[in-house]
């Protein structure tokens, strides 16, 4: 199985305050790979850290390595690392002021794309690949923000898949999402590993258990343990992890 | 599809010359502020000297200018802060209704009428008041109309600033209050008004800044005075006006001592500024 | 409101507290209800003393071109009203987009630690009063105006009329820049505030796609806090039709309709600021009233106009946030 990402001796800071520490793992090609553990443990910061996100608060600090496939992306520009790496946040935040249209090709005409032809394909491909394009089809030029809730999420989703990224992080997607919102957009990550790498973070470890391969728990601010998510949720290496997912915890 | 690692040149260029251009703005935004200041520095302070400072405009001096903006500041001050307060009081306390929203509204028209208009506004009211015996017209050209027109701009301005430092309090300073069963005006006045106290100084400080530069409205209000201050009901001298008069003047002198009346006049309202940031740092490090 | 209510009854001398309670709220009501009165008298006393002359002038006060103190007694306002209009205007062009470059920059590309004193710096700028601006106006910007840059702008547009006829220094260009300056303070921090009510997720959005700050600026910011910008610029259109000691002191106070922005003019303001005391009859007084009561109406419309916008986007910024 091919390597995507490897992180080594990763550690970010807010400020003074140290948010995540030496954390080491690796996240494999055409894989989901799920981030659980409680609140305030480091989740967002991790993730924020693999494409950069993470240096745009004022004051914050990353040290360690992320490689992807072998390349340092903090020796590389940060645009060109979120190129590759996208992300969708936990709250929807499509562009309010762009029709649907626009959202999903805002990214590809940030890259000089202009050919309309190749802009409505891949508009196309990505709604249709965020499962949004029945609902969206008859109406690609209302605003981003006339959408439910749901549809708003996998609206970010189709704009961050438009730039085609080999690399998709997701910070709890769903946790803003009714059950049937939810169910289709855990359809939609199982989906999108043939052409992705997806990390996701969730609160939810059923949610967890359900989509992905493999499972990294953290807590206050460690890796406690990555592992198979079969492995990890049925035979825990380590305590606290076994105490987190049989729900034993402060 | 494969995007090597920084291909993105143009685009990078792009940005850099966006945020230099951005940063010019500030450059060109700033040429003028110091250009203001070091040339009423350097000007200025040739033609100020004790004795420019301790006569009147009639000796060539610009005592009685410097006396007539102070008078005209504390008088409107005394009138406005009161009033102004007092309004802002309501709109933060009392202003959560319909009522309140108009007055709010109204409030904020007021702040932006241009000041000439106050000017000519109050000359046409103390007119009319003087016509029909209130006063007499003669104090159209007074101490008092030019503190009306001052206030006039000063009101409004104040009454917005209160309002603002006054909804800074925290909910849990008045509800700790009137949990102990002080009632409410008696929080208002006691606990609210003074834990927003070097706020409301702030705001008052940016006031009299507000009118202390003023000029268009005391051109037809309180006009101006060669002599030392001889009363309320007589026409004043003031630091914008002398600077008006002596910078349109004729003679080369004068020109060159409006300099000096100008350098008076952006300390003072530099103090004030710096004052009312310094205000607002006490208080935010005393919390 | 419920809990004042309910606390009222509790303390001790409930009575006078109630008394006390509702003289202070009619009180500060009645306080603010007679600042509010002022607006309107300023409203009904101007409209009463500038009857005269609407009586007599009716619409053509707005059309006439010349200002005639002696008998036959005429007056007219559209060379004011022209010189405040292309004043204000240029004031705009000029001040615009350095005021958007200026918010842009302090809250979006500049690093953290010069963003608070550069805009302490920008802020400093409204703290210098009118009437210096007036005296730098004369004695510093005049000079460069009428050496270098005005003939070096009509060397290479001179073919332009607007462009046409002696530099002089002080005209209606040099008034426009004066205005400019004294605008942009007022134009970029209500840009910054637009722009600080932009959500971080919106940048974070453009950021995400692998837009440069720039681009995120444009693609997310700008965007989302237009409605906002075009209300800081209508205020900064507000400021500069009313203002003026400084427009008074650089425009060159000549009653002409120019094309030519070499030429002089004459607002509004600046006509009133040099010849009310001087009315001669009490038609002209009412004439120059008038023009006030005009003067007050452009900037009110503009003012109220502005604050709708501004207060429209704040909630946007809240309702996302
Ligand atoms: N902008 C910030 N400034 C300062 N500290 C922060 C900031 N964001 C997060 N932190 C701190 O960093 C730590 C990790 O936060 P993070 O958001 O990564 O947690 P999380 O695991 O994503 O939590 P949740 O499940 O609630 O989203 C927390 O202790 C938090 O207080
Ligand atoms: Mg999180």
């Amino acid at each position: 199985m091919a390597l995507k990402l490897h992180v080594e001796s990763l550690s970010a800071w807010y400020g003074e305050k140290l948010a995540i520490q030496d954390i080491t793992m690796d996240v494999e090609d055409h894989m989901v790979t799920a981030v659980i553990g409680p609140s305030g443990c480091g989740k967002s910061t991790l993730i924020r850290c693999l494409n950069r996100m993470h240096e745009t608060i004022p004051k914050a600090r990353v040290e360690g390595k992320v490689l992807l496939q072998g390349e340092d992306i903090y020796a590389a520009s940060p645009v060109s690392v979120r190129r590759r790496i996208g992300m969708v946040f936990q709250k929807a935040n499509p562009f309010p002021t762009m029709s649907i249209y626009d959202n999903v090709a805002a990214g590809l005409r940030l890259n000089g794309v202009r050919n309309r032809d190749e802009l409505d394909k891949a508009v196309l491909e990505s709604l249709k690949q965020a499962a949004l394009w029945d609902e969206v089809k008859d109406s690609l030029d209302k605003s981003g923000a006339s959408l439910s809730g749901g549809q708003q999420q996998r609206l970010c989703i189709a704009r961050a898949l438009a730039v085609k990224p080999e690399v998709l992080l997701m910070d709890e997607p769903c946790s803003a999402l009714d059950p049937i919102a939810t169910a289709k957009i855990e359809d939609l990550i199982f989906d999108l590993k043939k052409d992705f790498t997806l990390v996701v973070v969730t609160h939810n470890m059923q949610q967890a258990a359900r989509v992905s391969e493999t499972t990294a728990f953290m807590y206050l601010g460690k890796l406690i343990e990555v592992n198979n998510t079969r492995e990890l949720f049925e035979r825990p290496r380590e305590a606290l992890t076994e105490s987190y997912i049989t729900g034993r915890f402060g | 599809m494969k995007f090597p690692f920084n291909r993105d040149t143009r685009r990078r260029w792009i940005d850099l010359t966006m945020s230099i251009a951005a940063f010019v703005c500030v450059v060109i935004a700033i040429i003028p502020l110091g250009s203001i200041l070091i040339e009423a520095s350097i000007r200025g302070l040739q033609s100020l000297s004790p004795a420019v400072l301790t006569s009147t405009t009639g000796q060539g001096g610009i005592g009685n200018a410097i006396q007539g903006t102070l008078i005209l500041i504390l008088l409107s001050a005394l009138v406005s802060l009161p009033v102004g307060i007092l309004t802002g009081i309501y709109l933060a306390e009392f202003g959560k209704n319909r009522l309140g929203a108009a007055v709010r509204f109204f409030v904020e028209v007021m702040t932006q009428i241009p000041s000439m208009v106050v000017g000519i506004f109050v000359y046409s009211l103390v007119l009319e008041l003087g016509l029909i015996g209130l006063g007499s017209p003669r104090l159209v050209f007074s101490t008092i109309s030019g503190v009306l027109a001052l206030s006039t701009i000063m009101v409004p301005f104040v009454a917005r600033t209160s309002e603002e430092a006054l909804r800074l309090v925290s909910i849990a300073v008045r509800e700790s209050a009137l949990a102990l069963g002080i009632p409410r005006y008696r929080t208002i006045l006691r606990v609210v008004v003074p834990s927003a106290s070097s706020a409301l100084v702030t705001g008052s400080l940016l006031g009299i800044a507000r009118v202390a530069g003023e000029t268009a409205p005391l051109l037809v209000t309180a006009f101006g005075n060669n002599d030392w201050f001889r009363g309320v009901d007589q026409p004043i001298e003031s630091l914008p006006h002398t600077i008006y008069i002596w910078a349109t003047g004729p003679y080369v002198a004068q020109n060159q001592a409006a300099w000096g009346v100008s350098l008076v006049l952006v300390l003072m309202m530099l103090g004030l500024s710096i004052a009312s940031r310094v205000v607002i740092r006490l208080r935010s490090v005393s919390r | 409101m419920h809990f004042f209510r309910w606390t009222r009854g509790v303390g001790r001398g409930v009575s006078a507290d109630t008394l006390g309670e509702s003289l202070f709220r009619w009180f500060s009501t009645l306080v603010a209800l007679g600042v509010v009165g002022v607006l309107v008298l300023i409203a009904t006393l101007l409209f009463f003393e500038a009857e005269a002359s609407i009586r007599v002038f009716g619409w053509s006060f707005l059309g006439g071109t010349v200002w005639n103190p002696q008998p036959p007694l005429l007056f007219g306002a559209l060379p004011f009203v022209y010189g405040t209009l292309v004043t204000s205007a240029l004031a705009l062009l000029f001040g615009v987009p350095i005021s958007l470059g200026i918010a842009i920059f302090l809250s979006e590309l500049a690093p953290s630690w010069i963003r608070i004193p550069l805009t302490y710096v920008v802020e400093l700028l409204a703290a210098v009063p009118s009437v210096v601006y007036g005296l730098w106006g004369i004695f510093v910007l005049a000079p460069v105006m009428r050496t270098s840059i005005e003939p070096f702008i009509q060397g290479i547009f001179g073919f332009l009329p607007i462009f046409q006829g002696t530099p002089i220094g002080l005209d209606k260009l040099s008034a426009g820049v004066i205005l400019a300056i004294m605008i942009i303070p007022t134009i970029s921090s209500v840009s910054r505030e637009a722009f600080l009510a932009v959500p971080d997720s919106q940048r974070e959005a453009a950021l995400s796609l692998g837009a440069t700050r720039w681009e995120t600026t444009r693609l997310a910011v700008l965007r989302y806090a237009r409605a906002g910008l075009f209300g800081a610029i209508i205020l900064g259109l507000g400021r500069a039709v009313g203002e003026t000691m400084a427009v008074t002191m650089t425009i060159g106070n000549k009653n002409v309709i120019s094309v030519s922005l070499f030429d002089q003019g004459q607002t509004i303001a600046s006509w009133i600021a040099n010849n009310f005391t001087e009315a001669e009859t009490p038609l002209e007084l009412s004439a120059f009233i008038e023009l006030g009561l005009v003067l007050m109406l452009m900037s009110l419309i503009i003012n109220i106009f502005a604050r709708l916008m501004v207060a429209r986007v704040l909630r946007q910024g809240e309702g996302a946030a």
